[in-house]
C-alpha cells in the first residue's frame, strides 16, 4: 500500500522547502515529486495537506513517560498517544521512573514496551549516576549497547564537580551525551517559584536565577576541561542564555534547549497558588522571557523540549509548597511554539531545525525527508485556531498552565514507520 | 453597608472601605470584654473549628476566646489530632470537616496558600490565621485596630517595621494594610532578611534602623526567630541587637508621642529592649487584648448578621 500527502509546502531545513508530494511506500519515503506528478498505482491513499507543512518527524528529547512506576500519572502507551497527538514522532524518556533507568534491565522494558505499542518512537535516557543519587558512575556502556542515547539525572544535579567531570570524560570517550540538569540545590533552597515580587507577595519561596546559572557556568568550564558532549536541559534565565552563548562563541561543544514555557509565560502569569504554574526551573521573569526568545532567535539555544512531566491530583491539588514539580507539554508544544512563526519571531524553517533536526541530531539520529529514509513525518496546520482543553488530552494528566489558552496551529498528522498514528481529531 | 467577603484570606482582597468596617466593627465587640458576663448570643447555634496546623498559642486562644464569647461552639483540632498525620491531603481534611457543617474555619497552616486552597472547596468561611510566609490578615487587623484608636487615624503615619520580614507573614500582611490605609510604610532587617520585590507591596527599605526610626509614629518590631541565630541569616542575637534591636537612645528618634508594637512573642533584649517593652509607649498587650474584639468582629461578620443585616 502506497501513501500520497498531497498538496503540502514541504520543508526540512536545510535540504528543501517547496511544494511536493511526498509518496510513502511501506515504511520508506519513496519519491518526493512535484504536485503534478500523476499516479500509475491505483491502491494509493491520499492525504490531502492543501495548506499544510510537511516537516521531518518533531521529536522531543525531554519527555517523562513515568513508567515503570509511576504509571497512574502516565503510561508509555498514553504519554506516546499524547506525543502522537503533539505530531511527535519520537521522544527521550527522562530516567527518574521507578526503578530508575540506570540499568539496562529498565532501558530494554522501556524499549520493548514501545516498540509493542508501534506509537511514536523512544529513545531512552539512562542516568548518569547509580540510582541518580549522585554518587557513583551508572553503567553507562551497558545502557548505550541496551539502546540509551544520552544521560541525565534529570530532576536533580550531579551536585559534587568531580563526579560530573569524571561523567564527562567516561561519556566523551563513549560519545555518549550528557545532559545536564543545572539546578545548585542550596541556592535554590527547597523554592517553589522564580524569586522576585510575585514570590514575595505570595509567601513562596523563591528560586533565584542564580540557582541555575552557577550550574550552567560550572558545567560549561567542566566541558571545556573535558571537550565531552554536554547539553543544557531546561534554560530559563537570560543568565544561563549569556553564558551558553559566550560558551559557544570559545567553541565549547555546548548545546541547550528550552522548553514553551520559558518564552511563553512569566512568573507575573503565575495563577493565584494554581500548581499548573509550577515547574522546575520556575517561569521566571519578563526579561528572562526575552533573552530566552533572543537565545532562540540567534541560535545559542539549539532546540524546544516540552519536559513533558505528567503529575496526577495527588501530586497537584495540594499545598503550592508540598506540590509536585512539572507540567505536561507534549500535547500543548507545538501549538505554543508556533507563536513563535506567528509573531514572526522565528521562521517556519527556524522552527523546524528547533523541534525536528537538532533534537535529532543531539541524539544521533537521521530524519531528513528524502527518497530511501524512514517515513517519520509530521503535517503541521499552522493556521488551525483552537482553544486548549485539557479534558481532550491523551496524556492521563492534566496539569497544563495552557488550559483555556488560545493558540493557532497544531499536528494535523503524525506518522511514524509509514504508518499514520495521529491525524487530525477534535481539539 | 454590608460585609461582602464569605472569606478573610489576605489583607490583599479587602477593600479600604471594608478594612474601616471591620475595624468599626471591632471596635464596638471591645466593650463586651469589659463586661462582668462576657457574652452575648450572637453567634448562638453557630460552629467555629479553629483547626490549628501550627504550634499557636495566643492567635488560637484569641479565636477561641472570640468564639465563646459570641456563644459560637468552638472546636480545635491540630496537626496531631487530625488525620494529616495520617497522610490526608489538606483538602480531604477541609472536605471531611465542611462535611460536619461548620459556619466557620479558622486555619493555621505552614503553607502558604493554604486558606485560598480550602477556601475554593468548602461553603463554610475560611478565615486565615496565618498561612506560611504569606498573610496574616486578624494580627494586620488588630495592628491597624491599635493604631487607629491611639492615633485617631492611620493615614498620614509613619510605621516602620523592622525585623525579619522575608519570613514574617505579619509584616506582609502589615505592610499591605497600613499602606493600604494610607500610611507610609518603611521596613529595616538585614540583607538576608528583605525579600526581593518588597517595595512593591507599598514600602519603603530603609538603609538603617535609624533611618527607619527617625520621625516614626509606630514602630513594629518583628520577633526574631532564635533557631535561625548562627545560621547563614544572621550570625549572633548579640550583633543582632547591636544593628537592630530597639531601645530607649534609637527609640529617641521617634516621633515623641511614638507607639511600639510587637506582635509577639518577644524575645527580650534581642529585638527590644525590656525597658522598651515595659515602657508607658509600648502597645503590646493591648494589642493582645485587641486582638479578641477584632477577632469577634470577623466572625461575627462573615457568619453572623453581618453579610447579610446591616453592622452594627
Amino acid at each position: 500500500m502506497r501513501i500520497r500527502i498531497k498538496g503540502a509546502r514541504v520543508i526540512d531545513p536545510g535540504n528543501m522547502d517547496e511544494k511536493k508530494d511526498i509518496i510513502i511506500q511501506d515504511h520508506l519515503i519513496e519519491a518526493i515529486v512535484d504536485p503534478e506528478y500523476s499516479e500509475i498505482s491505483n491502491d494509493t491513499t491520499i492525504i490531502d495537506a492543501e495548506k499544510k507543512i510537511v516537516s521531518p518527524g518533531l521529536i522531543d528529547i525531554h519527555v517523562h513517560l513515568r513508567e515503570p512506576g509511576h504509571e497512574y500519572k502516565e503510561t508509555i502507551e498514553s504519554g506516546l498517544l499524547a506525543a502522537a497527538r503533539g505530531g511527535f514522532t519520537a521522544v527521550c524518556a527522562m530516567p527518574n521512573t521507578k526503578p530508575v533507568n540506570d540499568n539496562r534491565q529498565v532501558t530494554k522494558f522501556i524499549i520493548n514496551r514501545a516498540k509493542e505499542l508501534g506509537l511514536s518512537r523512544v529513545y531512552p535516557t539512562g542516568t548518569i549516576t547509580q540510582g541518580a543519587l549522585g554518587n557513583a558512575l551508572a553503567e553507562i556502556y551497558d545502557m548505550k549497547q541496551a539502546g540509551i542515547v544520552a544521560v541525565t539525572d534529570d530532576g536533580k544535579p550531579v551536585e559534587n564537580p568531580n563526579l560530573m567531570r569524571r561523567a564527562m570524560e567516561y561519556c566523551k570517550g563513549l560519545n555518549v551525551p550528557i545532559f545536564v540538569h543545572a539546578e545548585d540545590l542550596s541556592l535554590a533552597d527547597g523554592g517553589s517559584m522564580n524569586e522576585g515580587f510575585f514570590a514575595t507577595s505570595w509567601g513562596i519561596k523563591g528560586i533565584p536565577n542564580a540557582a541555575e546559572s552557577v550550574m550552567v557556568v560550572r558545567d560549561i568550564a567542566l566541558c571545556e576541561l573535558t571537550g565531552a558532549r554536554v547539553h543544557f536541559c531546561h534554560v530559563s534565565t537570560r543568565e544561563s542564555v549569556e553564558a551558553i552563548r559566550q560558551a559557544k562563541k570559545r567553541g565549547v561543544p555546548v548545546t541547550c534547549e528550552t522548553a514553551p514555557h520559558y518564552f511563553t509565560l512569566t512568573d507575573a502569569d503565575v495563577k493565584e497558588y494554581d500548581t499548573n504554574f509550577k515547574m522546575n526551573p520556575p517561569l521566571r521573569s519578563e526579561q528572562d522571557r526575552q533573552a530566552v526568545i533572543q537565545g532562540l532567535m540567534d541560535g545559542t539555544i539549539d532546540l524546544i523540549a516540552s519536559d513533558h512531566a505528567p503529575h496526577s491530583v495527588v501530586e497537584k491539588d495540594v499545598e503550592f509548597d508540598m506540590a509536585a514539580f512539572g507540567i505536561v507539554g507534549l500535547e500543548t508544544s507545538l501549538s505554543v511554539c508556533l507563536k513563535l512563526v506567528h509573531d514572526g519571531f522565528l521562521t517556519m524553517e527556524d522552527l523546524i531545525q528547533k523541534m525536528a533536526k537538532h533534537p535529532a541530531r543531539i541524539i544521533g539520529i537521521n530524519n531528513d525527508i528524502k527518497p530511501g529514509a524512514i517515513a517519520d513525518l509530521t503535517i503541521i496546520d499552522p493556521e488551525k485556531a483552537y482553544e486548549i482543553n485539557v479534558e481532550t488530552f491523551k496524556s492521563k494528566s492534566k496539569n497544563s498552565p495552557f488550559s483555556g489558552v488560545r493558540v493557532k496551529g497544531c499536528a494535523f498528522l503524525t506518522m511514524v514507520n509509514g504508518k499514520v498514528i495521529y491525524q487530525n481529531d477534535e481539539r | 453597608m454590608r460585609f461582602a467577603k464569605k472569606d478573610i484570606l489576605d489583607i490583599e482582597s479587602l477593600e479600604p472601605h471594608e478594612i474601616s468596617m471591620i475595624l468599626d466593627t471591632a471596635q464596638g465587640m471591645k466593650e463586651i470584654s469589659e463586661r462582668p458576663v462576657k457574652k452575648v448570643p450572637t453567634l448562638r447555634g453557630k460552629t467555629i473549628v479553629l483547626f490549628f496546623q501550627e504550634p499557636s498559642t495566643r492567635t488560637r486562644l484569641s479565636f477561641d476566646t472570640a468564639a465563646k464569647r459570641l456563644s459560637a461552639d468552638s472546636l480545635s483540632i491540630s496537626k496531631s489530632s487530625s488525620s494529616i498525620v495520617k497522610g490526608e491531603t489538606l483538602i480531604d481534611t477541609a472536605k471531611n470537616l465542611e462535611a460536619m457543617k461548620p459556619d466557620v474555619i479558622v486555619l493555621r497552616h505552614p503553607s502558604s496558600g493554604a486558606a485560598h486552597l480550602i477556601a475554593k472547596r468548602v461553603n463554610a468561611s475560611v478565615i486565615n490565621a496565618g498561612d506560611g510566609i504569606h498573610a496574616h490578615p486578624s494580627q494586620a487587623l488588630l495592628d491597624m485596630m491599635s493604631v487607629r484608636e491611639k492615633k485617631g487615624t492611620i493615614d498620614g503615619l509613619k510605621i516602620s517595621i523592622i525585623g525579619d520580614i522575608a519570613h514574617s507573614r505579619v509584616a506582609r500582611s502589615d505592610i499591605t494594610g497600613f499602606s493600604k490605609m494610607g500610611a507610609s510604610v518603611f521596613v529595616c532587617a538585614p540583607g538576608t532578611m528583605i525579600p526581593m520585590g518588597i517595595e512593591n507591596l507599598g514600602c519603603t527599605v530603609s538603609p538603617d534602623i535609624e533611618t527607619c526610626i527617625d520621625g516614626a509614629d509606630v514602630i513594629m518590631m518583628l520577633r526574631i526567630q532564635k533557631e535561625r541565630q548562627g545560621s547563614i541569616l544572621f550570625p549572633t542575637e548579640r550583633e543582632y541587637a547591636m544593628l537592630f534591636g530597639l531601645n530607649k537612645t534609637r527609640l529617641n528618634l521617634a516621633k515623641k508621642d511614638v507607639i511600639v508594637m510587637h506582635p509577639g512573642p518577644m524575645n527580650r533584649g534581642v529585638e527590644i529592649s525590656s525597658e522598651v517593652a515595659d515602657a508607658e509607649c509600648s502597645m503590646i498587650l493591648e494589642q493582645v487584648t485587641n486582638g479578641v474584639a477584632l477577632r469577634m468582629a470577623l466572625f461575627y461578620l462573615v457568619a453572623g448578621g453581618g453579610r447579610h443585616a446591616d453592622s452594627h
